[in-house]
């Protein structure tokens, strides 16, 4: 793994498509011909290709680390992988490609900056590749990489190419929302542009992946707009040997969006109670500023009761504070969503009770559309829910912030991890009468 | 707006701060398995950058096979104390004395034996959450692995219904006698975790130095010779680890890479003497870490068979 003194940047990205679009394939590609394969690896591959695949290495072995994946050949769960290049380090999710692995694909592709959706170039777009690409953009994915595989297998025909990309374009406006969208042909399993440019592809003028890969401009995938800072951890060290120690509050998180100064007025919610921010602690020293998303510990200048899922907020925009939402969840469990059934809530660093009151509409993957009023959301469905939370939620739109506008549900008992939500956005700003703290 | 901007070291270092931060809300008794290696001592200044001012809100805990390098023993016990930490040691020859761990016949590792040591100790302190220091480029079993992993009322892992894990939003509800362990450096390469050590000027055992020491092949690797047997009373502890006359003994200048105990760990040949050395070293290293690990070797589902039965 080459070395860099200088500071490098880190791209998460995730690969999607369906079952044998060669997703691993691709991974494996990418690790063996940018050289960041060890021989010991190597060295498993060939021992495994003896035994098993009739002496061809097989690169999905790579990613496929569960014995279950290596006896069916398919991805079950998300594999993360680690390379790096003089310019970038890559974190790299391969997520499933069967639709009863949806949830993972969405577990995978959460905290991804790039998705790669790739699309078997003899198959064309099909349900799974719609779903994909749907996913990527409601989860707010910024950078898009349709990679149209198995190219050798068609002849590197251009026509191809092209008749699948207009295709893909024709839906990604009802998508929404990707920053950029690239179009890459490749064969994962030859290596044609995957790192090292094809000469099949003469009419192809893009680059090849891995050179979009550490080209692509992430600088501004992150929110510095408000400050959203969700109270984590109460810092009181209650030390009673030591004067300042035994007087030290702090509240201690992770900036969500925006920046943070020090004597910046800010307002606690939801005490909806104003003050100003008198020191931005951190092990390292004090600081006149943080942003997101830095960890550090805010000092307030008033003695307020503030404990973990409460919120500092900026006084530029207010988010909003209600208890009946709107948002669009991806099922994630076997046992349909029942309406009016209790789950927990999870929204930031806070837990709280929440009855789905309604489902309004479910989401088609053949024709993106919204079908209205189903009875259920089965795993894997996606759709719209109304529900009602035992206190108000602090949040945002989940499109104008990631990190307060999402939330998970909880089952009680199982603790299952049942849906990933995102929240509409807030119909209008909470209309705080704060008080301005006064001793 | 460009100069808000993170690198690669302090976006994972802001990630796994969150991530220990989480731990303290979220659990009633969570314990930090801390053994001394490297992947643990980053560990442990993450936990200060994470609590401090406050003291770490969870005690350490290590696990001793009995076959450790003395060095390491010596360097936990003195930073747990530097950082005013309570340090809980469990070992598996008391589990054997207690019998709660068996040893195999002819086994001489005791990897596996450290499975019912742990598991004991979180049932003894009611621990419901320990964070360790495991790494997902590690092995490609913990590739699968969350941040948040969930064990079963037995201590198991089942790779096969692991809770999705989205966004930054851990789920980390337990029911009584279930537990959680929690990587923090999940995200971290073998790179990453001693850029971190240089940037972060951390102490580390001297093994990962190189140093002269008495060496002897076996399985492809150099293992240390493990020290004399004194005691003519006990039964030799190194018993089968010690090397057989045909297997010549070398003095050679070598370190660790990774530690396991003395039976398993592998020695490397490496003139490092420094931390810039060491990261020269792993830049230009043609083989993964655990390639030095006699354990994993064993078969190619070695580690996720571990992991299901509650190992770290």
């Amino acid at each position: 793994m080459p070395h860099s003194p200088h500071p490098i940047e880190l791209l998460r990205f995730n690969t999607c498509g369906s079952v044998d679009d060669g997703k691993s394939t691709l991974i494996g590609r990418l690790l063996y011909d940018s050289k960041s394969l060890m021989e010991d690896q190597v060295e498993a591959l060939e021992k495994s290709a003896d035994l098993t695949g009739g002496g061809t290495i097989n690169l999905a072995n790579l990613t496929d680390g569960l014995r279950a994946e290596r006896e069916q050949g398919i991805t079950i769960d998300v594999a993360y992988r680690y390379f790096a290049t003089p310019r970038r380090k890559f974190i790299v999710a391969d997520t499933p490609g069967h639709v009863q692995y949806t949830r993972n694909m969405v577990t995978g592709a959460s905290t991804a900056n790039l998705s790669i959706v790739l699309v078997d170039a003899r198959q064309g777009v099909i349900e799974q590749t719609r779903r994909h690409t749907y996913i990527a953009a409601l989860l707010g994915i910024p950078h898009l990489v349709i990679a149209i595989n198995k190219m050798d297998l068609v002849d590197w025909k251009a026509e191809r190419f092209q008749e699948i990309r207009d295709e893909i374009e024709g839906f990604l406006p009802k998508l929404g929302t990707f920053r950029d969208v690239k179009f890459i042909p490749i064969s994962a399993l030859n290596g044609d542009n995957v790192v090292d440019a094809s000469h099949h592809t003469p009419w192809y003028e893009g680059p090849p992946l891995l050179a979009h890969l550490e080209n692509v401009h992430i600088a501004s995938d992150w929110n510095f707009q408000s400050l959203r800072f969700p109270v984590q951890w109460v810092n009181r060290p209650n030390n009673p040997t030591d004067q300042a120690l035994h007087d030290f509050r702090g509240l201690s998180g992770q900036i969500a969006s925006g920046v943070v100064r020090k004597g910046q007025p800010v307002v606690v919610l939801p005490a909806a109670i104003k003050t100003t921010v008198k020191e931005i602690w951190s092990y390292d020293g004090s600081l006149a500023e943080a942003f997101c998303p830095q960890s550090v510990t805010l000092c307030l200048e008033h003695d307020i009761d503030i404990s973990r899922g409460d919120m500092i907020v900026g006084l530029e925009q207010f988010p909003g504070l209600e208890s009946n939402l709107r948002a669009r969840v991806c099922w994630m469990n076997i046992r349909p969503l029942q309406a009016n059934k209790k789950y927990f809530l999870k929204h930031g660093t806070q837990t709280v009770q929440a009855i789905v009151t309604q489902i309004e509409d479910r989401i088609n993957f053949t024709t993106l559309e919204p079908e209205p009023n189903p009875a259920t959301l089965a795993v894997n469905d996606i759709g719209a829910i109304r529900i009602k939370t035992s206190k108000p939620l602090i949040y945002d739109g989940y499109t104008t912030n990631r990190l307060t506008g999402s939330f998970i549900l909880i089952e009680p008992g199982t603790n299952a991890t049942v849906a990933a939500g995102m929240l509409f956005p807030p119909t209008e700003a909470a209309k705080l009468e704060y008080t301005d703290f006064a001793i | 707006m460009s100069s808000y901007h993170l690198d690669h070291l302090e976006y994972l270092e802001t990630e796994a701060i969150h991530i220990m931060r989480e731990v303290a809300g979220e659990f009633e008794r969570p314990a930090l398995l801390f053994s001394g290696g490297k992947d643990s001592i980053c560990l442990l200044r993450l936990a200060e950058k994470a609590f401090r001012p406050s003291d770490i809100p969870m005690p350490f805990l290590n696990v001793e096979t009995g076959h450790e390098f003395p060095e390491l023993i010596e360097f936990r016990d003195h930073r747990a104390k530097e950082l005013g930490a309570k340090l809980i040691v469990r070992t598996v020859d008391e589990a054997i004395a207690k019998g709660l761990a068996h040893p195999a016949p002819g086994e001489i590792s005791r990897n596996k034996l450290q499975i019912p040591v742990l598991l004991g100790a979180i049932e003894e302190f009611q621990f419901d959450c320990a964070i360790g220091g495991a790494r997902r480029d590690e092995e490609k079993a913990r590739a699968k692995e969350r941040f948040f992993s969930f064990r079963d009322s037995f201590g198991q892992w089942d790779p096969k219904a692991q809770r999705p894990e989205i966004w930054n939003l851990y789920n980390a509800k337990v029911n009584p006698g279930e537990n959680m362990r929690v990587f923090p450096l999940s995200n971290w390469t073998e790179m990453d975790v001693w850029e971190y050590i240089k940037q972060e000027q951390l102490q580390v055992p001297t093994i990962y130095f190189s140093h002269e020491r008495e060496c002897f092949r076996r399985g492809g690797q150099w293992l240390p010779v493990p020290p004399p047997h004194t005691d003519a009373a006990k039964p030799d502890p190194y018993a089968g680890a010690r090397p057989k006359p045909n297997e010549p003994i070398k003095r050679l200048v070598v370190r660790v890479r990774t530690i396991a105990d003395m039976i398993s760990t592998g020695m490397i040949e490496s003139p490092a003497e420094s931390v810039d050395d060491i990261i020269a070293e792993v830049a230009a290293a043609r083989v993964t870490e655990r390639g030095t690990r006699a354990d994993d070797k064993a078969s190619e589902a070695a580690m996720e068979d571990r992991k299901k039965a509650g190992y770290f």
